[in-house]
């Protein structure tokens, strides 16, 4: 039977209970206002409900009996015993059409019209004429006549925003087989049960579990008992139990979906939109404790999709769209998972927006954002505070949107995806487990505890120890492993629950590759021992500020575990911007965006010194098998990537030790590539430059202090000649082509940097310390092809400097490009107001020379 | 400090340190050995950690932490005091526990003016029995762990 009318039947049996009752109260306690309220609310919700479900004959009776009731109530009528008769009369009516309707699903053929007469005439005021004998037979064939409803009824106001009601209106096709055979009782095939008796239920079948759990474990040390066929019996009926108690917090979503219609209903209306709102799957049933949880969530969202996502008529009339607007819904079952996707066919995500309002808000730097693919760019909307509404309406656009639903759903162990297509749509692919109370969880050990690590976030195990394919690496603190060509962080479990460093410190450990939304990253354990359902209980109120723990839970054996929170280990790994794939290189690239700072790699090559190189410059880091570093034709070469990588080591020759990995340094610049081979990478530091540029030998850039240590950068520019003596000449011809470039800056530092990368992209390069020194270069007719300029310089600084430039006489076409630490937003602006062309960050290489290249073109196309 | 008026009532006697303290047998769920505490880390100080206690994880509170008392001389087997508050239950970690005694309401006294602090917001007030004094434990206070212990 449909499941809508079902439950109408359930419900209005109990009201019709509950007003006979109390009619009969009211006879005794005539007035008693609150009594006759109560009577006619239920009056009120059946006729209601009727109208809603499409029962025209219940719905007259119903409307008949409320008229005379409204009058009671309104004092106009007296209550009297005629006129209870005479409702008690109708409300029989009203249970022998609902019996009907049990066994049928139809509304019996009847003629009310006696009792109609009867009800209106009391409703003004003669109560002598009795309701009449029952006359539910077919009589004549006179339709009653329904009187107009005037009163406007939220729940029956029809849906205009809906194609494809999911469940409305009794429906034929099913029949029910149980209900059908006992109409005697309305609604006997269901109950109502509290919520209470139910997760009281849960509670005892979980424990139910737990003793079974523990009686199996005490029986799998026994080799012959007699156990263990009635425990095998146990096991298999605790299972079942199980299954069915959970089957009884199942709902279906289409409740959490029930009150969309009118919200996308009224919103339409509200924007002037034209929506079409389509719901597929609603029968798909999940826990009830879940299905709470999603419910604002996925209100939120579909909001978003009317307000944000989808187009006003005439837009996308001119989009060449169709005028009305689609947003689906639908559920479906996968796996223990239940996963529900939110489409809109609207403009999609606008990334130019996106860009800009994360460049606004600092999320990340120029650098970082430019080099983000669309789909890296447009997770943005998940940070808090971000919303791409221009304005805010009263609908959305208040910033307390995706972040606050990512929360949610991965609060629940959930995950959420978005595609999105410009002009053609977005997307959200929800993805939620069915159930909280009982997991599959892994049970691990770190420093001497177990835990229990819910299945769901785990993707796979690595195994670590000694001359095994995987180890645990580590650059500066931060440890990694590699996997399929990426690097994955690494966090140890023992260390971040702030136990003694267990895993950490012994070589043989258990990775456990763990993915929460779409951050990967793995954790470190001493041991795994098995997977086990568990039942999750939540901790106790004085635990649950530890982020780090979802719940606690009983073992087999009787002792209680916690069971980690991967979401909360996510969050301790990378607390804000661990949302970027960790890819190779990424982490490098966005150590060196950090401002004001240089990023340096601290190596050892030849000596123990402490050798800097510039991370910006670095490509990647490798360790190879010395094995594989080959000798052709005097030079060492390593196979990388399907090419042959020359390599060489600062100290001018290389002793590969068999067995042993060699850290390589690769440089890559266009199609070629080099290798410096170091002894040791050490570190990477992050600081602010002090340097004393007293370049001591060919092959460093002179000595800074990092760390507090004596420190000689490295001249990676005069090794990569050294590799390939046509580097430069090479590069001559790629890019810079013999261009003139001005180099305007007061460290000494950055100048040493900056000249030997233009120099190998090919541009001739002038340098000079300060802005005078260049602006007398300008007097004497020095002419260049591009400026870069420092903006923190002494005396005129790099805005001062430009409005110089521009200012003429001689250089004011030439393209000037602002190299700076600083890359906020506002430094941009005013750079750009100064009469820059460009605006880079000093420690992107590529960007650097991107820009000059840009601006290059640019000239030459205008030219 | 207020003074609790307790009817005649029956009271639990427990030692910690050597300090007798008496906990209401009204609120009082259970007396057990604890049997295997799993520790909880980054939990407070004041938590032993948690326990399975009939298939119910019990909260072991460390009553020497609560009331700063010196960690030396810990009891080789430990027994708990099982009492439960809002839905929770929590085991209250002593050395021994004593017996049962039913003191009428006017042998307690409120907390003297020189109890340490750390004292007095879990005591109800002083019981004087024959040669001891027994300090009526405020279990509501000592399981409140937020606001009210910042307040204090």
């Amino acid at each position: 039977m449909d499941d809508l009318l079902t439950e109408f039947l359930t419900e209005t049996a109990e009201s019709l209970d509950v007003i006979d009752l109390e009619l009969v109260t009211l006879e005794s306690d005539p007035n008693n206002r609150a009594l006759i309220d109560k009577i006619f609310r239920l009056v009120h919700t059946i006729k209601g409900t009727c109208g809603f479900l499409g029962l025209p004959r219940l719905e007259t009776v119903a409307h008949a009996s409320e008229t005379v009731l409204g009058k009671v109530r309104d004092g106009e009528l007296a209550v009297t015993s005629e006129g209870v008769t005479l409702i008690l009369a109708s409300l029989d009516r009203i249970k022998e059409i609902l019996a009907h309707l049990g066994q049928t699903q139809t509304e019996p053929e009847g003629d009310d019209a006696q009792l109609l007469d009867a009800l209106a005439r009391a409703a003004e005021g003669d109560m002598s004429a009795g309701p009449g004998a029952k006359s539910t037979q077919p009589a004549i064939e006179a339709a009653p006549e329904p009187e107009p409803d005037q009163e406007p009824e939220p729940e029956a106001a029809p849906v205009a925003a809906q194609s494809q009601p999911p469940a409305r209106g009794p429906s034929r096709e099913e029949s029910a087989p149980p209900a059908a055979k006992g109409g005697e009782a309305i609604g006997a095939q269901s109950i109502r049960v509290n919520v209470d008796v139910i997760e009281n239920l849960m509670t005892m079948v979980s424990e139910l579990v737990l003793t079974r759990n523990q009686l199996l474990e005490m029986v799998r040390h026994l080799d012959d008992s007699e156990f263990k066929v009635p425990l095998q019996r146990l096991s298999a009926v605790t299972g079942e139990l199980q299954d069915a108690v959970m089957k009884t917090r199942m709902q279906p979503i289409g409740n959490a979906w029930s009150k969309l219609p009118r919200i996308v209903r009224d919103l339409a209306h509200e924007l002037g939109k034209k929506i079409d709102l389509q719901m597929i799957g609603a029968e798909t049933e999940l826990d009830r404790q879940v299905l709470e949880m999603i419910k604002d969530p996925l209100t939120h969202m579909v909001r978003n999709s009317a307000d944000h996502g989808l187009e006003l008529p005439e837009e996308r009339r001119a989009a060449g769209k169709a005028e009305t607007g689609r947003i689906t819904l639908r559920a479906y079952h996968e796996g223990g998972h239940i996963l529900i996707e939110v489409r809109d066919d609207g403009r999609g995500l606008d990334c130019e927006k996106i860009r800009q309002k994360a460049l606004a808000r600092g999320l990340a730097t120029e650098g970082v954002i430019e080099s983000m693919s669309e789909a890296q760019l447009q997770k943005f909307i998940f940070h808090p505070g971000f919303s791409t509404a221009a304005k805010v309406t009263n609908v959305s656009g208040r910033g307390v949107g995706m972040d606050v639903v990512r929360t949610n759903i991965e609060q629940i162990g959930g995950t959420i995806e978005l595609r999105s297509q410009a002009g053609k749509g977005t997307t959200f692919l929800i993805k939620i487990p069915l159930t909280l109370a009982i997991v599959s969880a892994l049970i691990v050990s770190a420093g001497e505890a177990r835990f229990a690590v819910p299945q769901l976030a785990v993707r796979e195990l690595v195994r670590v120890a000694p001359g095994s394919e995987y180890q645990i690496e580590r650059i500066q603190n931060a440890a990694v492993l590699r996997l399929r060509n990426k690097l994955l962080p690494l966090v140890s479990l023992s260390e971040c629950l702030g136990m003694a460093a267990g895993a950490s410190a012994q070589r043989d450990a258990f990775i456990i590759v763990t993915q929460v939304g779409r951050r990967q990253f793995g954790i470190i354990v001493d041991a795994v021992f098995d997977t086990e359902e568990i039942v999750v209980k939540p901790v106790a109120s004085i635990l649950r500020d530890i982020p780090l723990f979802s719940g606690n839970t009983i073992m087999g054996d009787g002792s209680v575990i916690m069971i980690v929170d991967p979401n909360g280990l996510a969050d301790a790994i990378a607390p804000e911007q661990g949302e970027e794939d960790a890819g190779e290189g990424e982490t490098v690239v966005r150590l060196a965006d950090r401002q004001d700072k240089t990023a340096f790699l601290i190596v050892k090559a030849g000596n123990d010194e402490p050798l800097a190189v510039p991370l910006a410059l670095v490509t990647r880091l490798e360790e190879i098998e010395c094995e594989k570093l080959e000798t052709a034709g005097g030079r060492t070469v390593v196979q990388y990537r399907g090419r042959l990588m020359p390599v060489i080591h600062p100290s001018g020759y290389i002793a590969p030790e068999r067995g042993k990995r060699q850290p390589l340094l690769v440089f890559a610049e266009g199609d070629r590539v080099a290798g410096i081979a170091v002894d040791e990478i050490v570190d990477i530091v992050e600081e602010r430059l002090s340097i004393e540029l007293e370049p001591d030998s060919s092959g460093t850039l002179g000595t800074a202090v990092l760390r507090g240590r004596a420190t000689r950068i490295f001249d990676v520019a005069h090794y990569l000649t050294s590799i390939h003596a046509d580097w430069f000449s090479a590069r001559l011809k790629a890019t810079g082509q013999g261009r003139r470039v001005l180099l305007v800056d007061d460290s000494a530092f950055f100048r040493s940097i900056l000249e030997p990368l233009l120099r190998a992209a090919g541009y001739l390069v002038t340098s000079v310390g300060d802005a005078a020194e260049a602006l007398r270069l300008r007097e004497q007719g020095e002419s260049f092809d591009a400026i870069l300029s420092d903006i923190e310089m002494p005396d005129t600084d790099g805005f001062g400097f430009a409005a110089a430039v521009k200012a003429g006489p001689g250089w004011e076409t030439v393209p000037l490009i602002a190299v700076s630490a600083h890359g906020e937003p506002d430094d941009i602006a005013r750079g750009l107001a100064a009469g820059f062309d460009a605006y880079v960050s000093k420690s992107d290489r590529d960007q650097i020379l991107g820009a000059i290249a840009d601006l290059l073109t640019g000239q030459r196309a205008a030219a | 400090m207020q003074t609790n008026t307790y009817e005649p009532a029956d009271f639990v006697t427990v030692s910690v340190g050597g300090q007798l303290f008496g906990i209401p047998v009204s609120v009082i769920q259970d007396v057990f050995s604890p049997a295997a505490v799993t520790r909880v880390p980054l939990a407070r100080p004041e938590v032993s950690g948690v326990l399975n206690l009939r298939g119910r994880i019990v909260t072991a509170i460390d009553l020497r932490c609560r009331f700063s008392i010196a960690d030396e001389e810990r009891p080789e087997r430990p027994m708990a005091i099982g009492i439960e508050k809002a839905g929770e239950v929590y085991g209250l970690m002593v050395d021994e526990v004593g017996e049962v005694l039913r003191l009428e309401a006017g042998d307690i006294d409120p907390n003297p003016v020189n109890l340490d602090d750390r004292w007095a917001r879990f005591s109800a007030g002083i019981h004087r029995l024959d040669g001891r004094l027994m300090v009526v434990l405020d279990v509501d206070r000592l399981l409140s762990f937020g606001s009210l212990e910042d307040a204090a």
